[in-house]
């Protein structure tokens, strides 16, 4: 056994899996795949962490992301992250709680680096990934300043995006807890028969799409 | 000249026959002629019926060289709802469940759900990069990867908004708009395990980033144990190479778990020490509660189980007796019961369930139903084998609130009117 292999072995026992990996444990590396050269793994890489891994070389100004954001971003987004008629809003204030909940970078983002992650990785919608670093960083900038969570002269950078404060950073509970409803199974006298009624109903709105015939494109009024 | 087949040349004097019957001759004559041959007329459809299809040849083999179903069956397609997205690249479309007779989703009408439209791979140039907290980083080919040891297990996926425009009031009165964000398929791939232990692990390893090879690079954290469990790396889907609209040439399938995880068109896994919070784990894929706090990472697939026949797509056709039919599924194994009502939820009898019943995956259940022509209120109610007991919606709206969008694993309620037609309803 090989060196590397004992220490993939070590690792996945570690892992706690089981010993039987099939073939592939028992008869030695199967060797298939090759090793990524530096410049393939730093440019497939794209994936940021809230601490700041991940994020490139490279800046941008709110002030530089003020045009760009204008030209490449605000027809859907709007001018002020409003958002164009479906499109998504990404910006302002608003309640989480309501029944309409308002969920904005400011009022619902954990983390800025998601957003420059999520622009470099996503954005714009019909062309991604024709940002270079500096434009990411400079759109990231704008549209943290448009929801007020940073200053007019902010520059982002590997170094300052981790640090910006998000309102909602303690917001998430990221332990499932569920199961939270009770797990019985009554079958006979569950409930009141006089309790047992319609309240409301799907009948009558027009907000179902035809479900014979050819697809429906057609928007309810 | 090519030989005539001997088929054909056996039958050509009676369709002669026929072709003189209806052409020249009169009525009466006619008539005697079927008689006397024994058959009755193509448009009597009482037996014993030899109509058109019977009385000629169909087309060959070669005609259809991949094919597909028959076209009276047209109204079984992938819908969608135009006002729920800002676009179709960045859309879901729903699953005809109304149609779906088993556990099996034929892949032709699979759900589909794009962040930027579906893209072409060309499997040649694709490429698998793993890297990160490994020991040795691979990247490998189509090739490589379907050298790999290989695994084929049956296992549905949902998209956790899946009855997401429900949790305030029924909004869409049918059955593929409220359920069909859900299929289920025989995947083949490569286990995770079995990559990994090509790359080795270093320690400390605990989270994975699955990347899309997609516009939107679509990305999600999944922690290491779950895919050292059962994830599989899957480039065939019921038994033919993946459709390009479920990730065509390799995607993950991360059993039981929440349809975002699994990273259609792969390009990428990277493995770390803590999860990456993206948006689609942030912005996306949340629950917001209704104190404004919101749940993340919440990502199996609680049981969940729909009446399937009837539904609002599919109504009674009068009294008399009929199968309900119904799917059945939980993200946490098998499904150990189904129970169905017909009088909004005060008493319930156990449904039949049908194998094979195989954990993570659709379970078909049935049973009769005598109906009288009153009107009725069914539900179905499904238990898994970890004892978890499918909630009312009630139930849920207590705990979470009505903005939580994901996760309404909630009992459905069909009404049934005395003419048979069927509606979405909520019960007080
Ligand atoms: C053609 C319209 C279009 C353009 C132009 C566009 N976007 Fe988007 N954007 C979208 C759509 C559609 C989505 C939602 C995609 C999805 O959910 O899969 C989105 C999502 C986003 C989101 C996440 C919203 C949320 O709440 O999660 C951000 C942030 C964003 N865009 C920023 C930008 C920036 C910055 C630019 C310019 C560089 C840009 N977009 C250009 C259409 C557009």
């Amino acid at each position: 056994m090989s060196s590397w292999r004992k220490l993939a072995v070590a690792a996945i026992a570690a892992a706690c899996i089981p010993a039987a990996l099939g073939f592939a444990a028992d008869k030695g590396p199967l060797r298939l795949g090759t090793t990524p050269t530096a410049a393939q793994v730093e440019g497939w890489a794209i994936a940021v962490r809230p601490d700041g891994q991940g994020l490139p070389a490279g800046s941008g100004s709110v002030k530089d992301g003020d045009e760009l954001y204008a030209n490449v971003c605000a027809s859907c987004h709007g001018t002020f992250g409003e958002g164009v008629g479906r499109y998504p809003r990404i910006a302002g204030e608003g309640k989480l709680t309501g029944d309409r909940p308002e969920q904005t970078v400011q009022t619902y983002w954990p983390y800025a680096t998601t957003l420059f992650d999520y622009i470099n990785r996503a954005m714009p919608f019909p062309s991604p990934h024709v940002l270079p670093p500096d434009q990411v960083y400079a759109v990231t900038a704008y549209v943290l300043n448009l929801n007020s969570l940073v200053d007019d002269d902010f520059v982002a950078d590997r170094n300052t995006l981790p640090k910006v404060k998000m309102p909602n950073r303690e917001g998430f509970n990221w332990i499932d807890p569920r199961p939270d409803t009770h797990d019985a199974a009554c079958m006979s006298n569950c409930r009141p028969a006089a309790d047992v009624k319609v309240s409301q109903t799907a009948e009558g709105k027009t907000l179902t799409p035809r479900t014979t015939g050819p697809l429906d494109t057609a928007m309810p009024q | 000249m090519a030989e005539q087949p001997k088929e054909q040349l056996r039958t050509a004097p009676s369709s002669d026959r026929r072709r003189l019957l209806r052409t020249g001759m009169g009525a009466g004559v006619a008539a005697f002629a079927v008689a006397a041959s024994g058959r009755a007329r193509a448009d009597d459809p009482s037996p014993p019926a030899d109509p058109d299809w019977s009385q000629s040849l169909g087309p060959g083999i070669g005609d259809r060289v991949y094919g597909n179903p028959s076209h009276f069956e047209k109204d079984v397609i992938r819908r969608n709802v135009p006002w729920l997205t800002a676009n179709a690249e960045s859309s879901i479309s729903f699953t005809p469940l109304q149609y779906q007779q088993g556990i099996i989703t034929p892949s032709s009408v699979f759900f589909e759900r794009y962040h930027a439209g579906r893209p072409t791979v060309d499997p040649a140039q694709h490429r698998l990069m793993v890297h990160g907290m490994v020991d040795r980083p691979l990247l490998f080919t189509m090739d490589d990867i379907k050298r790999f040891p290989s695994e084929s297990r049956i296992h549905f996926i949902e998209c956790p908004a899946n009855g997401g425009m429900e949790w305030r009031a029924p909004q869409l009165n049918s059955l593929q708009y409220t359920h069909g964000m859900i299929g289920c398929a025989e995947w083949t791939g490569v286990k995770l395990s079995t990559i990994f232990a090509q790359t080795g692990l270093k320690p400390g390893a605990k989270w994975v980033l699955a990347e899309g090879a997609d516009g939107a690079h679509m990305a999600r954290s999944i922690p290491l144990d779950k895919m050292l469990d059962d994830v599989l790396l899957v480039y065939a889907q019921n038994g033919e190479a993946l459709r390009p609209e479920q990730g065509y040439p390799v995607r993950l399938v991360v059993p039981g778990w929440q349809g975002n995880v699994n990273i259609k068109w792969i390009r990428r896994l990277q493995i770390g020490d803590e999860p990456w919070y993206t948006r689609e784990e942030t912005s996306k894929y949340t629950e917001l509660m209704a104190d404004g706090k919101a749940r993340g990472f919440t990502w199996p697939i609680y049981a969940k189980s729909v009446i399937t026949f009837p539904c609002p797509e599919m109504p009674a056709k009068g009294p008399g007796i009929y199968e309900i039919r119904g799917l059945a599924w939980s993200g946490l194994g098998k499904v150990k019961q189904v129970d169905v009502s017909l009088d909004g939820g005060i008493n319930w009898t156990t449904a039949r369930l049908h194998g094979p019943i195989l954990p993570k995956a659709l379970t078909k259940f049935t049973m009769e139903w005598r109906w009288d022509g009153s009107p009725a209120l069914l539900q179905s109610r499904a238990m898994d084998e970890t004892g978890f007991v499918q909630p009312t919606l009630t139930e849920l709206r207590a705990v979470r609130g009505t903005n939580a969008i994901y996760n309404n694993n909630s009992i459905q309620t069909w009404q049934v009117k005395p003419d048979g037609s069927v509606f979405n309803v909520q019960l007080a």
